[in-house]
């Protein structure tokens, strides 16, 4: 089964979960015997073994690279050069230099991944008469923090969905907002939870990069951790209100931020407006060795999300033993047993699970425990099993 | 050679907590008082097993008793149970009355809170077993003689304990790892004892209507009467048939869609029709049947799951500790002489609400194993901690009062 597959970002070289969803996905799908070609925007380093990188624009790296598959206010000209642009326009210069890019090789099905491939994937499924499967991490409603978001990318979600020969989802959730938004029918949409290869997370190993919450900690302090894009999907703010009704009770307890975004002054300004701006701590954004030691140094991980279609990083807490509190808004709250759930409006409670487990050693212990036994356990292999079957089915539809 | 079905049903319902957070503690101490909207309140929950189970079950053992002579059962019935159907259905608590009224109900003692206080603390469980014979004898006008442990959690220390406290039986879990070569089907004696005999739960027989009645994938699915006294009448090395369930395993656990009212409607014929067949209360089996031999258990054995251990109550590190700190509260508690604080404390000691906070299968995903009404066992415990700690500040604000 040869597969086409589209994709805007792949780690390193990636803003947050979809890079690293499509890249263990695509490698759980090679050990199932699928033959990917992966089409990139841009020229990508390090090069797989599993899987053929192809990139849009021979360009290795411009000032503007971080055009990020959650940001669409700059775009690139079909030289390869990144200019501000019209939205539309720009989706048509990459759209054109995919169909021309595909003229050349042969596949049995395309799978992309999420809007901004949407265009070039209709585009080469008219080309080409091969089945496309849409692999949705995300809707407009929820890049915009539950509003409808803009109306020019919706267009462009609603015809992909209605055109597409089958999508999928990667949670309940996500299915019923596709669903709800573009009037799609459900039984073409199917979900496939995402997942955390555990060989893909690195150790933790030598001292904690966090010296000063290392000494905070030897004196009795907590840490609550949240790592993520500081932007209104995520919720943020709504921790930070959970936190000054935390430090009331527990006044050592010391709220860790990772990540960059939009919201970073707002939180900041809604901490000291609360009282606790010396309990909050911005880390701005991190790779590697830090931002493992943010999952190690924390005693719990809060994903406070308003709308989050999955969610990876309380798995990835799991990795590290760090139990984790998460937002039933979230497509991971579907498939992880091992945490604790919140509605991520109700502060209070996110306090009173917040302190509880600060306060209570044996559920921290339990918690992190029982989430790491669960994470042990996931696997990409069986969605990917499942994706080829279906793969199968509706490549034999096409040649019946 | 005469054969006897020893049948025991347990009623229980504990007192759930409501959702208490920190919010609440040291503000408000209405611990049990759930939302009477929420399914999973004390008073719904307790109004739907009353409908489901207790009631027609009540009126379906009137109609045995007053149809064959030789019917008889046994009952144990929690004081919690008591005190919510007074509460909430006290024409089923009428009922219960009225069963034990015929002088074919035997009632089994053991605690009133249904805790595990044997294993924490003992003269706080010997409370608990006063308060619920005192109940008992109130409501029933019984003393009971027979003792059972909540959970039956037996070890050869509690049947020591019950032979110097003056019960003439106990029960257990007539559990394989424990009993060797021998058969639950006949009286035993427990080891290190003189008087008192041991009654072995036949939980094969026992988790046929208990569990797998309704399963109909089953191999032996459905159980008829005829068919289950085929099974006993063929089973030729025995005395007693000891069907040890919990009460709510007609019309709750089994549905009567299922047809298990059906069962028990005809069990009682299906039995007597055998000559030399016969049901006996507790205590008629202890007068009749002399111990075949002695059984020695010195590990705790219980009633529950696979493990037939505590390890469903205090098998992690959050029902160690939350239980652990509760019976740590004892002295403060009691000395207070706050009678509210006393109650709230021991309906804390209820064994349910370690139960809800139990991991085991949580881990394996088989989250609808078991019955609880928080999503997730560390739900549980968070909330019953929020209650702990709450208990605990009103016990300090005694000792300094």
């Amino acid at each position: 089964m040869k597969v086409l597959m589209l994709g805007w970002e792949l780690p390193p070289n990636n803003s947050g979960g979809l890079g690293v969803a499509c890249l263990q996905l695509s490698k759980a799908l090679t050990a199932a015997g699928a033959d990917i070609d992966f089409i990139l925007p841009c020229r990508h380093e390090p090069n797989y073994d599993f899987m053929r990188v192809v990139s849009a624009f021979g360009t290795k790296s411009f000032p503007g690279w971080d055009v990020k598959a959650y940001e669409s206010f700059r775009y690139l000209s079909e030289g390869g050069d990144f200019i501000d642009f019209d939205m539309n326009d720009q989706q048509a210069v990459y759209a054109k230099r995919v169909g021309q890019l595909v003229e050349h090789m042969e596949f049995d099905i395309i799978h992309a991944h999420d809007w901004l491939t949407f265009r070039a994937a209709l585009l080469v499924r008219q080309k080409r008469s091969v089945p496309l499967v849409l692999h949705v991490h995300s809707i407009e409603r929820d890049r915009a923090g539950g509003q409808p978001g803009n109306p020019w990318v919706r267009e462009v979600e609603a015809t992909a969905m209605l055109l597409a020969d089958h999508i999928l989802a990667v949670s309940h959730r996500t299915k019923r907002m596709i669903c709800e938004e573009y009037g799609v029918p459900a039984d073409k949409v199917e979900v496939v939870h995402n997942a955390v290869d555990i060989n893909e997370l690195a150790p933790i190993e030598g001292r904690n990069s966090f010296s000063y919450l290392e000494s905070l900690k030897a004196d009795g302090w907590k840490v609550v951790a949240s790592v993520g894009r500081l932007t209104v999907q995520k919720g943020l703010p709504h921790l930070v209100s959970a936190a000054a009704e935390v430090v009331k009770r527990l006044p050592k307890t010391i709220f860790l931020f990772v990540g960059d975004g939009e919201q970073r002054d707002e939180l900041l300004e809604q901490a000291a407006a609360s009282g606790i701006a010396s309990n909050v701590v911005f880390a701005g954004f991190q790779r590697g060795k830090r931002w493992r030691d943010a999952y190690s140094i924390a005693d719990l991980f809060v994903l406070p999300s308003v709308s989050e279609p999955f969610g990876l990083t309380p798995y990835e807490a799991a990795a590290y033993s760090t139990p984790s509190l998460v937002s039933k808004q979230s497509g991971v709250a579907e498939a992880f047993q091992n945490c604790l759930k919140v509605d991520y409006w109700d502060t209070n409670e996110m306090a009173n699970k917040i302190v509880a487990v600060l306060r209570e050693d044996p559920l921290q212990h339990e918690l992190s425990r029982s989430a790491n036994h669960e994470f042990q356990r996931l696997a990409w292999s069986g969605a990917a099993s499942r994706i080829i079957r279906r793969y199968n089915q509706l490549a034999e539809k096409v040649s019946a | 050679m005469s054969k006897s079905i020893i049948l025991y049903l347990h009623a229980h319902q504990p007192w759930r907590l409501r959702h208490y957070t920190i919010f609440d503690a040291a503000e408000q101490h209405n611990y049990f008082d759930t939302d009477p909207k929420n399914q999973n309140s004390n008073q719904q929950v307790l109004q739907k097993v009353t409908a489901k189970s207790y009631l027609p079950t009540i009126n379906r053992l009137k109609n045995l008793i007053d149809k064959h002579y030789d019917f008889k059962l046994n009952l144990s019935i929690t004081g919690l149970l008591i005190e919510q159907l007074e509460r909430w259905a006290p024409e089923a608590l009428a009922g219960f009355q009225d069963l034990a009224a015929t002088g074919r109900v035997e009632i089994a003692a053991e605690t009133y809170y249904h805790s595990l206080a044997f294993f924490y603390d003992r003269p706080e469980f010997e409370r608990q077993v006063k308060q619920h014979t005192e109940k008992i004898q109130q409501l029933f006008g019984q003393t009971p003689t027979v003792f059972r442990n909540t959970e039956l959690a037996y070890n050869n220390e509690l049947a020591g304990w019950a032979e110097q406290a003056g019960y003439t039986g106990v029960l257990a879990e007539g559990w394989d790892p424990a009993l060797g070569w021998r058969s639950p089907n006949f009286m035993y004696r427990p080891a290190g004892t003189h008087h008192i005999k041991l009654l072995l739960k036949n939980y094969k027989l026992s988790d046929d209507l208990a569990f797998r009645f309704g399963d109909e994938k089953w191999s032996e699915w459905p159980l008829t009467a005829d068919k289950f006294c085929h099974w006993l009448n063929e089973t030729h090395d025995a005395d007693i048939f000891n069907l040890f369930m919990d009460y709510e395993t007609f019309g709750e656990h089994q549905w009567e869609d299922k047809g298990i009212f059906e069962f028990l409607e005809s069990l009682p014929e299906q039995w007597l029709a055998h000559p030399g067949n016969n049901f006996l209360t507790f205590s008629e089996a202890i007068d009749r049947y002399e111990p075949k031999d002695e059984v020695d258990m010195p590990n705790t054995t219980t009633w529950a799951d696979t493990d037939r251990d505590l390890t469903a109550w205090t098998g992690n590190q959050m029902q160690q500790s939350a239980i652990a700190a509760l019976y740590e509260l004892a002295d403060d508690v009691m000395s207070s002489n706050d009678l509210k604080l006393i109650d709230d404390w021991r309906r804390l000691q209820t064994s349910d609400h370690f139960y809800y906070m139990c991991t085991k299968w949580f881990n394996d995903g088989d989250v609808h194993a078991y019955f609880s009404p928080y999503d997730s066992p560390y739900e549980a415990f968070i909330n019953f901690m929020n209650v702990y700690h709450d208990l605990k500040w009103r016990s300090m604000k005694a000792e300094f009062a």
